[in-house]
């Protein structure tokens, strides 16, 4: 398949550099600024080490990506809440164009989702999103398999970053604050680290299952949502003494999305430690299943990327 | 199509085939079951009581009303052993429950569940013990024990674990109470995930 990509931070420039160990071309990689674009494949090494340097990614526009031929347009621009642009109007153009679109960016499918369906439904092309929800773990895709009328909810931690600060606090004793100028340094934590505190982040993924599960009907703003700033040490004191820790815990049900922070049991399967994450996928017939993996990182949301371009051929 | 799979699975074996059997075994048959109330001590509460008991098809055997052994919030225990088909059972309790009697146990179900929750915030100057009592009247919980850590003093943010007696079935009601008083009292409430495998 020939890939143009859109957005060239870690995830994008991850696509771009493993597409052709899956068997891909790259024809298009462009940031917000400029563009290389190249029918017959583009120097992939060259646009990524100019990204890295810092430098411009090529000499072409970013809006020259959607002239040239491309199979599958990968939208991986940081996400974006409420009206979800510019990712929506990306998806948009390559779905009028009649091409598949596979997202890592969040917000068209959090926030928009019954419209990119009703796109879809008039194009050629497909969309697929596995790279939204949970980074490398095949999460929509065992859904996919089950299919979403035999899954009932959908549960687990989708944030690494709460899940680092949790498990810190849990085993050193240290308060929030602490832990989370800790996760910084170490570059767990971003320098904002805002929505995977206040459970934006989680919420987002689960507000995307509940849409599977559901065939649509939710955005993040029907969620019911709390992060983990408030949580003290002696919380997880408190509950470590009752044989049970705190997690940033999602659910996803037909009947609504929830994010908070929860009770579970300490050697229970949804304690996971460090920035791992896991899902508890609920179904009607073959009880629960877990999938447990890397929920973030270029390589690994790039892998989830490449698994639906697969699936598209 | 997704939905006619949906609805033609939760019709289904389990729940009809319980209500089969126990139609089968109540044919014209009774049960004799025994219910603990918490009164308050004044003039006719004991006749408000028994009323839905009665209203609902149960036939009295015997109250033994333990005026001298009054609970710590000040209730006399009263227990009811009366006999109805099984069927009718959960409507006397509901009953109850409807007239505001405080049913602390319920046939075999009294406090079949534990659940623990963690509430954070200023729980000592925010008057921890009118909290507990709500807890305990509001969804009809015992607190089984209590935790408080407060290690920068109780003026400031503190944590208490609590373990809490309910009846089977009734958590989600139970947590989503606790909800309620916690944003009330501008707590934060950690409850724990109920549903799924969690182990």
């Amino acid at each position: 398949m020939k890939l143009a990509i859109l957005g060239a931070g870690d995830v994008g420039r991850s696509v771009a550099t493993l597409s052709g160990d899956y068997g891909h071309e790259v024809v298009a990689l462009a940031d917000s600024s400029s563009a290389t674009v190249d029918p017959d494949g583009i120097a992939v090494d060259d646009a990524v080490s100019r990204k890295e340097r810092g430098e411009v990614v090529g000499t072409a526009a970013p809006e020259d990506v959607f002239e040239t031929e491309y199979d599958v347009l990968v939208e991986a621009t940081p996400t974006t809440l409420d009206d979800a642009e510019p990712g929506f109007s990306h998806v948009t153009r390559a779905l009028e164009a009649d091409r598949h679109v596979v997202l890592a960016n969040k917000g068209p499918v959090a926030e928009r989702y019954e419209e990119l369906r009703s796109l879809e439904a008039e194009s050629a092309g497909s969309i697929r999103f596995e790279a939204t929800v949970g980074g490398a773990i095949p999460v929509l895709s065992t859904i996919e398999d089950c299919t979403p009328q035999a899954v009932t909810a959908v549960r687990g931690v989708l944030n690494g970053t709460a899940n680092f600060i949790l498990t810190r606090m849990a085993a050193e004793g240290l308060d929030y604050e602490h832990v989370l100028a800790e996760a910084q340094d170490l570059g767990v934590a971003e320098a904002d680290p805002t929505f995977d505190v206040d459970g934006t982040d989680a919420a987002l993924k689960f507000v995307i299952l509940a849409n599977v599960l559901n065939d649509g009907g939710f955005s993040l703003s029907d969620a019911t949502v709390e992060g983990i700033q408030d949580i003290p040490g002696s919380a997880l004191d408190l509950a470590a003494e009752d044989g049970r820790t705190i997690r940033l815990i999602g659910e996803a049900t037909r009947d609504g999305v929830r994010v908070g922070p929860r009770l579970v049991p300490e050697n229970g399967a949804l304690a996971v430690t460090g920035t791992r994450n896991i899902v508890q996928i609920e179904t009607r017939h073959a009880g629960s299943l877990h999938s447990s993996g890397r929920g973030a990182g270029g390589p690994e949301t790039a892998t989830a990327v490449l698994s639906d371009v697969g699936r598209l051929e | 199509m997704g939905d006619e799979y949906a609805d033609d699975r939760t019709g289904t074996a389990p729940d009809s085939e319980v209500n089969t059997e126990s139609d089968a075994e109540t044919d014209g048959g009774v049960r004799a079951y025994t219910v603990r109330l918490e009164l308050v001590d004044e003039p006719g509460e004991l006749l408000r009581a028994l009323a839905p008991i009665a209203d609902n098809g149960g036939n009295l055997l015997s109250i033994h009303h333990e005026r001298g052994n009054i609970t710590p919030r000040g209730h006399i225990p009263v227990e009811v052993d009366f006999e109805s088909p099984p069927e009718r059972f959960d409507d006397i309790v509901d009953g109850l429950r409807e007239a505001g009697v405080n049913v602390i146990q319920a046939g075999e179900e009294h406090y079949g569940e534990e659940i623990s929750v963690v509430l954070v915030g200023h729980l000592v100057e925010n008057d921890l013990s009118d909290t507990l009592s709500r807890i305990e009247s509001e969804i009809d919980a015992a607190v089984l024990d209590l935790s408080l850590a407060a290690p920068q003093g109780t003026e400031s943010v503190s944590s208490a674990r609590l373990r809490l007696a309910i009846d089977s079935g009734r958590s989600s009601q139970a947590l989503e109470a606790i909800r309620s008083i916690g944003s009330e009292k501008e707590l934060t409430v950690v409850e724990p995930l109920v549903g799924g495998e969690t182990a």
